[in-house]
């Protein structure tokens, strides 16, 4: 289904547990360049842990993981820009003083490009964190990690907790935003709302891969939107 | 403001109708420059790659042609979007007609509404 020069990452035979817990169990996965890709899967399947094992936060108990046919390093975190499912912006700086923090951080950072989208948002750059309603501090972070040129994307739940105009400015960010050798992923529970963003779909549950398929295959074979066989799949 | 999009069939080929929709109207007209993909893909709020696909499929259609560094455009062909309006005609007639015999009318009946609809002749 891929082919080895397009990959941007690879997962092989990948466990993690913490103590006995098992949050992946040999996962097997492998994704394209140039795609966006929703990661779905119900509370505790494993979703997070897949994406911090990514970014290098974590690492495997066992099996492999490669950016870029990388292992996960130095060299991986540079093209790899994530956005935690909690904010980490420090309440005391100003949106400025985040701003010159990740052009420090980053070298692929464009502050141009960060400060259009938080004028198109409405936000004042000169503004402290503190005084930034819960929406609007994602809707920053979102910007930050969107501004970077990174090769791989990965948002863990980004678009939770914003209203529905800033939901649709957020998706259209991310649709103009990322360029074709780059991919996105997306964890989240809100799939009617980015269904059509979507090129395939990733579904996992206790930690193993349930899913993989194109959402243009799952119309066409099981003519339903991805959202209803998200409850298909996943009927409680 | 999105396209809309129903839940059963690929988005790609909804992405079509409504393009189809637009040369037929007449609101792309023959020769016309089509927007960028990232522009559509704006505009109707789908993935790059969906619309790319879509126009792609139009293409094979021969209802639209790219040129190599200036874009895409609408066919020169009248007949090819006369046709496509004649088979798209077809295709509302006969849900038309398949939703009408449920109600259990009968051809003649059917005329008969059609005629008399809002009291204008055809």
């Amino acid at each position: 289904m891929t082919n080895m020069e397009n990959n941007i990452l690879a997962c092989r035979n990948l466990w993690k547990s913490y103590g006995k817990k098992e949050a992946l169990k040999g996962l097997n996965l492998s994704i394209d360049r140039g795609r966006i890709v929703g990661l779905l899967g119900p509370n505790g399947s494993g979703k997070t842990t897949l994406i911090k094992l990514i970014c290098g936060l974590l690492t495997p108990t066992d099996g492999g993981i490669f950016v870029d046919k990388k292992e996960i390093g130095v060299e991986t975190k540079k093209v790899v820009s994530y956005l935690p499912e909690r904010t980490y912006i420090p309440e005391w700086m100003k949106v400025t003083d985040i701003l010159d923090m990740f052009e420090d951080f980053y070298a692929d950072f464009k502050r141009e490009r960060a400060l259009q989208m938080l004028e198109s948002l409405n936000i004042n750059p000169a503004d402290k964190i503190k005084t930034l309603s819960k929406g609007t501090k994602e809707k920053v972070q979102l910007i930050l990690v969107m501004s970077r040129d990174a090769d791989l994307y990965l948002l863990d739940e980004p678009i939770a907790g914003v209203d529905p105009a800033a939901r649709d400015y957020i998706l259209k960010t991310i649709i103009t935003n990322y360029n074709e050798n780059a991919t996105v992923i997306i964890s989240t529970h809100l799939i009617t709302d980015i269904e059509t963003v979507l090129d395939e779909v990733v579904m996992i549950k206790n930690g193993e891969l349930v899913m993989h398929k194109t959402v243009d295959e799952i119309r066409e074979e099981n003519g339903m939107s991805v959202d209803q066989l998200f409850r298909e799949v996943f009927r409680c | 403001m999105a396209w809309e999009f129903t839940n059963d069939r690929p988005v790609y080929l909804q992405i079509m109708d409504v393009i189809q929709k637009r040369i037929i109207s007449g609101q792309y007209k023959a020769g016309d420059k089509l927007p960028a993909v990232r522009e559509l893909a704006e505009e109707a709020q789908v993935n790059p790659n969906t619309m790319q696909k879509a126009l792609s499929e139009l293409e094979r259609e021969q209802l639209i042609f790219a040129q190599r560094t200036s874009g895409r455009f609408v066919t020169y062909d009248d007949k090819r979007i006369l046709q496509l309006r004649e088979s798209r005609a077809e295709n509302v007639v006969c849900e038309f007609m398949e939703q009408m015999t449920e109600l259990g009318y009968g051809l003649e009946e059917i005329v008969y509404k059609v005629n008399n609809f809002g009291g204008e002749e055809e």
